[in-house]
């Protein structure tokens, strides 16, 4: 076991654990988007970053691939932190701007402005799939091609991939693409629905669109000055 | 030629080709770099060899290939030896007036001798050159004497003796601890203390491991790497095999960019002749140890120059970095303790066992030891490859050196440090360069690009180029790298096409902050400094543009076009070659552009011989 401090806390974890696991373990919540605990770390979307302090060094670093080590002080929501999770999280609305859980996390964090141009994309590219179907499935059938700006999820040559059984679990896994958001209206709103939810309207309607703990609807609602939908 | 099993026969191997070539020996030496190719230097040796032959002095004059001289701006360059006289821009016709006059009769040909730009001073000797003399060429040098082909020739100039004293006088430790008390830090760009990577790696458990030395040179504008390996491949080689034998590694590969055909035919060479010789193989010299080399060709993807990237693509996978929590001398290539270095450090590394660890810690400044290569371009007088001492200030390198800006332009900024370097400004000029005041300023050593930029360079412009390339080359795995670069250069591509708003710059500074701090790998981190350091330095440029004004004239969507008419006599040649037929006016009467059908391609403007078009 090694000792470590997280946000303070004084906690335990085994050995070869990584931030995010040890952090989650002990009800610390660091988003993330391209982690599951059956797959392997990715390290792609970068929200799960966290400041870590090493012999009086601070620096960043992502959470899901960083190991724990002895004595290492970790802060999970400092304002650098927690700002440049905002923009990363913009800059994935900005490209797929229905996605619910997008628009979920907008809520969670207080992101209340798009100031990019909205595209219209499906995928996050988290690689999820990728390495659902590589490592749970056995299979291969999903990879990456292109680079930079073009990059993109597919079969081999876009054609129906010969190792493929159909199982569907890369659509199980997909965070980003199985539920669409309801609340906006135009591509680029940000819904903000579940910040104005207040626990009342569980009465009122007998289906809610989101549901995010923790919201703290209620007290923010006078300050947004936005209805519940 | 036989294996060599032991000391004594490589120092006899030393004798015989030293004692069989005469230092008096005419001796004319063609450049046959990357620079000078491209001036057709193949010709101009095919032209000596011959002529030699007609004018009968065979036997008597021997020609030699080198590798790049640096002084590309002047290329093709030809020195003739023992005297050293320097010749530039030399064409196969004058290679009879070279032998017949310089050779046969020791006389100067005056017209093929460099004239100072802005003194007129002529020069006669390589060493008398301004653009030589304030360098220290330590490795740069050694290409003179040296055919890339030739293994005699890199003998005949101590080549192998450190290896000799690696393997025979030394243990890996104490080479490892030259290496550290020689303050040599890593050449690709972060400076990494190359000793101490090296003793992390002796260090690590396993027992296979890797040394590999990174060529994948990708900066735009940059070949100093790449002149190295085409110049003096067995410099990297010898390097490699000290570097092996400190860390405890037999396998050893060499990365090099698809890009670079000469420099793998040239090390392909040298790694055959280096095996006959036994420098390479089993039981080199008779010591006991064993070492081999392999080339690799990357397949022109920016991102493999990144340490794990290369790696990746070593390992026959797709060239994506992956986060180095673990460090790579404990687990890199194939998970097994690797040590990658730069073809400038390992170069470094035979000069350092050689010539002891105090000749090096000598030159430089406290933190950044030795001479560092860069390749000058942009808007410089002098183009080609420098190598200064550490510490040297900016503005020695681009006066003194470079020569200064040509036509008499206004310095603007130079970049250093490849795409992902920083604009460093004219008020800065005095910096000494090292690896510590590069960065504190916003910049980058990296691996040792450096473009000037005079008046006419749009600052904006330049951080659009630059974010372009690295849009097109981020791998795209992580978020900010990838969505960032793509917004940033969405945001600056508005203000300089003047559809940008006040609160752009704002948000551009908050991105490239986030792009800095949360990407995964090198080339994330650092992307945003050509965005930074612009804003920084050049502010109002930025600003200007969000006016609606492109001070620098370059911004298409920000500028006209229009005719002086007190200057234009109305000769008509750009009314004749404007494609839009957007010039109106009378023979020998002043003209004018229609400004809704200009496109604003320039033409005019280039092709007027009275300077009547300008841009507002």
């Amino acid at each position: 076991m090694v000792n470590l401090i997280i946000d303070g806390v004084k906690v335990q974890a085994e050995e070869d654990s990584t931030i995010l696991e040890v952090a989650r373990f002990y009800g610390i919540d660091i988003p993330a988007l391209c982690y599951h605990e059956d797959l392997s770390p990715y390290g792609a979307c970068r929200l799960c970053t966290v400041e870590v302090e090493e012999k009086g060094r601070k620096r960043l670093v992502a959470s899901c691939l960083y190991p724990v080590k002895e004595g290492l002080r970790v802060r999970t929501h400092t304002a650098r932190i927690v700002n440049g999770r905002k923009m990363i999280l913009e800059l994935l609305l900005a490209r797929c701007s229905n996605s619910k859980i997008l628009q979920d996390m907008a809520s969670k964090m207080g992101l209340q402005r798009l100031r990019f141009k909205p595209e219209n994309d499906d995928c996050i590219l988290c690689g999820l799939c990728v390495r659902m179907c590589a490592e749970q499935m056995r299979s291969g059938a999903l990879g990456f091609i292109g680079r930079g700006d073009t990059r993109e999820v597919v079969t081999p040559f876009r054609e129906k991939s010969e190792v493929c059984r159909g199982c569907g679990a890369c659509m199980y896994i997909c965070p980003a693409m199985e539920l669409q958001c309801r609340g906006i209206v135009s591509s680029g709103d940000l819904c903000n629905s579940c910040l104005v939810i207040s626990p009342q309207c569980l009465e009122k309607y007998d289906q809610v669109m989101c549901y995010v703990e923790s919201c703290g609807g209620c007290t923010q609602k006078d300050r947004i000055g936005k209805g519940g939908k | 030629m036989k294996r060599i099993k032991n000391r004594d026969d490589l120092e006899k191997l030393r004798r015989t080709i030293v004692e069989g070539r005469d230092p008096k020996r005419t001796c004319i030496a063609i450049c046959a770099g990357t620079g000078c190719q491209a001036y057709e230097c193949e010709k101009v040796v095919e032209a000596f060899t011959s002529e030699i032959e007609k004018q009968k002095m065979k036997g008597k004059t021997d020609i030699r290939r080198t590798g790049c001289r640096g002084f590309c701006q002047r290329g093709p360059i030809t020195v003739v030896y023992p005297e050293g006289i320097f010749y530039q821009r030399v064409k196969s016709e004058d290679a009879k007036e070279i032998v017949s006059e310089t050779i046969m009769n020791k006389r100067i040909v005056d017209r093929l001798l460099y004239v100072d730009p802005s003194t007129g001073q002529k020069f006669v000797f390589e060493k008398d050159v301004p653009f030589y003399n304030k360098q220290m060429r330590i490795l740069l040098g050694h290409n003179a004497y040296v055919d890339a082909t030739k293994i005699e020739d890199y003998i005949a100039i101590d080549g192998y003796s450190a290896l000799e004293k690696a393997l025979f006088e030394m243990k890996p430790e104490q080479v490892i601890d030259v290496i550290k008390q020689s303050g040599l830090r890593g050449r690709g760009g972060a400076g990494f203390p190359t000793g101490d990577k090296w003793e992390m790696c002796r260090k690590a458990n396993g027992d296979v491991k890797y040394v590999i030395c990174n060529a994948d040179e990708g900066d735009p504008g940059a070949y100093m790497n790449r002149s190295l390996l085409e110049g003096n491949p067995h410099s990297i080689i010898e390097g490699m095999i000290i570097g092996a034998y400190a860390i405890g590694s037999n396998e050893g590969y060499v990365y090099v960019r698809y890009e670079y055909p000469l420099a793998v035919k040239n090390l392909t060479t040298a790694l055959g002749q280096a095996r006959e010789h036994g420098f390479l193989g089993k039981d080199i010299l008779g010591s006991g140890f064993s070492f081999d080399i392999e080339i690799r060709r990357g397949g022109g993807a920016f991102v493999c120059g990144e340490s794990t990237a290369l790696m990746a693509s070593i390992e026959g996978k797709v060239g994506e970095p992956r986060s180095k929590y673990v460090h790579t001398a404990e687990k890199g290539l194939w998970n097994r303790p690797s040590n990658l270095n730069n073809v400038e450090t390992w170069a470094n590394v035979p000069l350092i066992i050689l010539k002891g660890a105090n000749w090096f810690s000598n030159i430089g400044t406290e933190k950044s030891k030795g001479t560092k290569i860069f390749s000058l371009v942009g808007k410089i007088n002098n183009t080609g490859l420098v190598e200064v001492p550490m510490g040297i200030t900016l503005r020695e390198i681009i006066y003194d050196i470079g020569g200064g800006i040509p036509d008499g332009k206004k310095f603007k900024a130079v970049q250093t440090g490849g795409p992902s370097g920083g604009c460093i400004p004219e008020k800065l000029l005095n910096l000494p360069v090292d690896f510590e005041r590069l960065t504190e300023v916003g910049s980058m050593m990296g691996s040792g690009g450096m473009i000037v930029m005079d008046e006419n360079t749009c600052m904006v412009d330049v951080a659009k180029y630059f974010l372009k390339f690295l849009l097109e080359e981020s791998c795209g795995k992580c978020t900010p790298c990838r969505e960032g670069i793509k917004r940033m250069l969405e945001i600056s591509d508005n203000i300089s096409s003047g559809r940008g708003e006040s609160e752009d710059l704002k948000l551009l500074e908050e991105l490239a902050t986030v792009v800095k701090d949360f990407s995964l790998c090198g080339l994330g981190q650092t992307a945003s400094n050509p965005v930074l350091s612009t804003v920084q330095y050049f502010r109002d440029e930025y600003e200007a543009h969000l006016d609606g004004k492109c001070p620098a004239g370059v911004c298409k969507a920000l500028i006209e076009y229009f005719i002086h008419e007190d200057k234009c006599n109305g000769c008509g040649l750009c009314r004749k070659n404007c494609p839009e037929n957007a010039i109106i006016g009378e023979p020998k009467k002043p003209h004018a552009i229609v400004s809704e059908k200009c496109i604003k391609c320039g033409i005019c403007r280039e092709i007027c011989k009275f300077e009547a078009v300008a841009i507002t």
